[in-house]
């Protein structure tokens, strides 16, 4: 494995990580937007609010890993990247500021009316901006990406029939995700009726994910065949598979009500997808136009980087663990206010 | 280094008509980013330190303010956490040339700063939505990181400005650039004195901000311990800083009449090199001269070179298209420098008044003047950058690579600029109702909540 491979590695973990933490809290808001009128969706809200509010902000964080490492480790590609997918990423962009701002303020909000107006804000953001990632990453694995400032289209480069299935499946698994993890919240809190609210947001949002992710495939297959065969042969499809599983005893556990295991295996499906998608897009990093070894940095500043980093994760990794530890316990639960 | 042409990874001129577009929004995203580092950097000290008073002593009205501004240190928090993520957006949106040059270079501080993000973000919510959860001890301990994280944060983003001041690290051949050792470009730079003076300047405008608060409650009569105490433990980290603050901007004087005698010569508009400057308050530059103003005789060669007799390189030095807007410039550092010495003198008055008196001033006027000293601390913190970042034009990486080569190659610039205004003056509404609402609470409900 050479220094590029152990960076492009770091990345694809921190993307899992963003996608199935902060995925999930995008999920949530989701839920959020689709909650119904204000005395109805109260309670789905106050349970968004309650699972959310202690984690989003190092959720976050997982996104800004995944920038700095990308332009430290592959500069030019992710300048490629950004000026030709400026339309997307900025969008995504403004999404979070809706997102983390309502957030923050809906704590606060006294009335109804309010909470709702900073919870619309907040909602629609949570579908906007995963939707814009899946959509950038569509353009990315499709090749509509060519190496230069703002060379691609900029707006065919993420409005074509990868980029839109990805986005989709983006806002989706978010949702589906979000549903597992609060069905187990509630449950933990004791409150049955929401846990039975979000076990069926959660099989109906995993079924509907499952077929789209089944019709992704052939969409891909006609707009991006290079990506369609990485992922149906070899080590690509082997991941495509167990995503599959995963995906599918995930439904069966939740059925059966075993949500903390179904935390396990939701995540593991979403892991295996984008693990499936590096490989299937080996060597390149910008599909049919730049490998993963030519966009590297040169040898000492992977080293560097990686170095540094290693360091790092010996104060990071305890200090994530401390604090998903005291939020799984409960510790720091109950909204602040 | 040698200006050489910089062809860059892309091989080819970036060609972008809305370049003026760019750098507003650039500049408009760090005028809304920096004051709320600001709160980043200084408050978790405050409220730790008065967190300790609550633990030696006791007192509920100690734990009340703590908790009270932990809320509010949470709230700008996430506010610096968006607004920042815009920023890490803009490098690649906005200038992907410069990103695709450097972003070896000086990528690394961003590598760590990304981890110092994450201990604060886990141990901010550790100690917020931790009180009365954890041990009191426990409680405390969680806010040690917060206070670190502020210094690194800071630390590792400053490296990148410093470097693009000072760039060092690198080589450039055939217009390419080479050889990068992030060590040395990222402690090369100008680091040091914009640390020191950035983090004394988060002291001072999130010192005196909240210190207003409580002058106006003052003013209002209302001086329980709460009140008292939250404006004294503001205003002494804020007076404390002040003074100091003067001294480390002569430093920063000092090193940018060595380093970037072109950026120094536009603080202060000398258009020809000269032995024995003078210094000019006020009036405008025009035709390579200040006019309109009041010179100091000698005073520019004292302070930047600590002797009245040594030469001052002018903007005669380098071509007309290598120099910066002078009048913004030195109108920039004008301002800075004013409301510095004018926040130094007020510190002092309030640090000796206590030593000697052992008392606050009495004076409404010395409240007035607090309250005006936030606000006014804010104006010299942005004053300060555009001195440092406009004084840096036409480049933005010093004599290596110019804004306009940077700059995206993306159409329709203005409709993301105007967009970005608009979500901006939201966000700032949102946080000044958010601030409002929070302080009508009374502060008793702090403690019985729990
Ligand atoms: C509360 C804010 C504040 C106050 C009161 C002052 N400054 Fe300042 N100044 C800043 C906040 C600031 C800053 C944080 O905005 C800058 C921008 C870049 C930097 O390192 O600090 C800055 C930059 C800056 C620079 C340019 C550094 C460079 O380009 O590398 C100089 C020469 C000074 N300052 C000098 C002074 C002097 C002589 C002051 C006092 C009388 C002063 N500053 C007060
Ligand atoms: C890394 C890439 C960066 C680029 C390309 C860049 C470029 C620019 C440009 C073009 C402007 C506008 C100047 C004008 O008004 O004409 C600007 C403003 C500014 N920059 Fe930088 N900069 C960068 C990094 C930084 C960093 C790392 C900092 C601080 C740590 C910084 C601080 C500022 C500030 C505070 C302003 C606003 C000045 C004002 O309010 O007018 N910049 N920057
Ligand atoms: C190129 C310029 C900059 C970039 C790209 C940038 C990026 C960011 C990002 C991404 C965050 C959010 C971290 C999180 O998710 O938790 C953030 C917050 C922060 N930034 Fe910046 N920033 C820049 C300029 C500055 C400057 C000039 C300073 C001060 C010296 C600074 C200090 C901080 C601090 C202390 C925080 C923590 C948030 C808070 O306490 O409010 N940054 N920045």
């Amino acid at each position: 494995m050479s220094l590029a491979d152990v960076c492009i590695a770091l990345m694809v973990a921190g993307l899992i990580a963003y996608t199935v933490l902060g995925g999930a809290d995008f999920g949530a808001g989701f839920w959020d937007l689709t909650a119904g009128g204000a005395k109805r969706g109260a309670r789905v809200r106050g349970m968004v609010e309650r699972s959310m509010s202690p984690v989003w902000e190092a959720n976050h964080v997982w996104l800004i890993f995944v920038l700095v490492v990308f332009w430290t480790a592959f500069p030019t590609a992710f300048a490629s990247v950004a000026s030709t997918l400026y339309v997307p990423l900025g969008l995504a962009a403004l999404g979070i500021i809706f997102r983390g701002t309502a957030f923050a303020l809906r704590g606060q909000a006294a009335t109804i009316n309010e909470a709702r107006t900073l919870g619309a804000a907040f909602a629609l953001s949570s579908v906007i901006t995963p939707f814009c990632f899946g959509a950038a990453v569509g353009g990315i694995a499709s090749g509509r990406v060519p190496v230069g400032n703002a060379a691609g289209d900029p707006f065919s480069s993420w409005l074509n029939p990868t980029s839109i299935v990805i986005g989709a499946l983006a806002v989706l698994t978010g949702a589906y995700l979000a549903a597992v993890y609060m069905a187990g919240d509630a449950r933990r809190a004791g409150l049955p009726d929401l846990e039975r609210a979000f076990r069926d947001r959660a099989l109906g949002a995993g079924v509907v994910t499952g077929a789209l992710a089944i019709g992704a495939l052939f969409v891909v297959r006609d707009d991006a065949r290079s990506l369609y065969d990485g992922l149906t042969s070899g080590t690509g499809l082997a991941l495509v598979i167990a995503s599959a599983v995963c995906g599918a005893a995930t439904l069966a556990l939740v059925w059966g009500e075993r949500f903390e295991l179904a935390r396990v295996s939701a995540a593991g499906a979403v892991t295996c997808i984008i693990v499936g998608w590096a490989v299937a897009q080996r060597p390149y990093l910008l599909p049919g136009h730049l490998t993963l070894e030519q966009a590297a940095a040169s040898h000492r500043v992977l080293e560097a980087m990686l170095i540094s980093l290693g360091v790092g994760f010996v104060i990071l990794v305890p200090s994530l663990a401390l604090l998903y530890r005291l939020v799984l316990q409960g510790r720091l639960d109950k909204d602040y206010e | 280094m040698a200006a050489e042409y910089l062809a860059g990874a892309f091989g080819r001129q970036a060609n972008q008509p809305d370049l003026l577009q760019a750098r507003q929004m650039q500049a408009l995203s760090f005028a809304v980013h920096i004051p709320l580092v600001c709160f980043g950097i200084a408050f978790p000290a405050m409220v730790l330190f008065v967190e300790g008073l609550w633990l030696r002593t006791g007192e509920p009205a100690y734990k009340a303010l703590a908790k009270r501004w932990s809320k509010v240190m949470l709230t700008l928090f996430a506010v610096g956490v968006v607004t920042g993520t815009i920023l890490s957006f803009e490098l690649g949106l906005l200038w992907p040339a410069f990103m695709a040059n450097f972003g070896e270079v000086f990528g690394l501080a961003f590598a760590l700063e990304g981890i110092s993000f994450f201990v604060e973000a886990i141990f901010i919510a550790i100690y917020v939505y931790g009180w009365d959860r954890l041990s009191p001890r426990a409680h405390f301990l969680a806010g040690v990181p917060i206070v670190v994280a502020g210094i690194t944060g800071s630390l590792m983003v400053l490296t990148v400005n410093g470097w693009m001041n000072h760039p060092t690290g690198f080589d450039i051949v055939d217009g390419k650039v080479v050889n990068a050792h992030p060590f040395s470009a990222l402690f090369g730079g100008n680091l040091w004195h914009e640390l020191t003076h950035m983090y004394v300047a988060g002291y001072m405008v999130a010192g005196f901000l909240v210190a207003g608060v409580y002058a106006y409650a003052w003013l209002k009569g209302r001086r329980d311990l709460y009140h008292r105490a939250g404006l004294v433990v503001a205003l002494s980290f804020a007076a404390l800083a002040a003074p100091v603050q003067v001294v480390v901007g002569d430093w920063a004087g000092r090193t940018v009449a060595e380093r970037q005698p072109t950026k120094l010569a536009a603080f202060e508009g000398v258009g020809k090199t000269q032995k024995g400057a003078d210094f000019h308050i006020l009036g405008y530059y025009s035709d390579g001269e200040v006019k309109a103003g009041i010179p100091i005789p000698r005073l520019l060669s004292i302070l930047a070179k600590h002797d009245p007799n040594a030469t001052v390189q002018g903007l005669d030095a380098v071509p007309a298209s290598d120099r910066p807007p002078v009048n913004v410039v030195r109108y920039a550092f004008q301002t800075m420098v004013g409301i510095g010495t004018l926040l130094a003198l007020l510190g002092v008055l309030y640090v000796v008044t206590w030593l000697r008196r052992r008392r606050l001033p009495r004076s409404v006027w010395f409240y007035r003047a607090v309250m005006a000293a936030g606000p006014l601390s804010l104006v010299a913190l942005i004053a300060g950058w555009t001195t440092t970042e406009v004084g840096r034009q036409p480049w933005v990486v010093y004599q290596v690579m110019r804004t306009s080569e940077a700059v995206t190659d993306a159409r329709g610039l203005w409709v993301a600029y105007v967009l970005l205004a608009v979500v901006y003056l939201m966000l700032m509404g949102a946080v000044a109702w958010l601030l409002r609402r929070l302080a009508r609470r009374p502060p008793e409900a702090e403690v019985e909540a729990a």
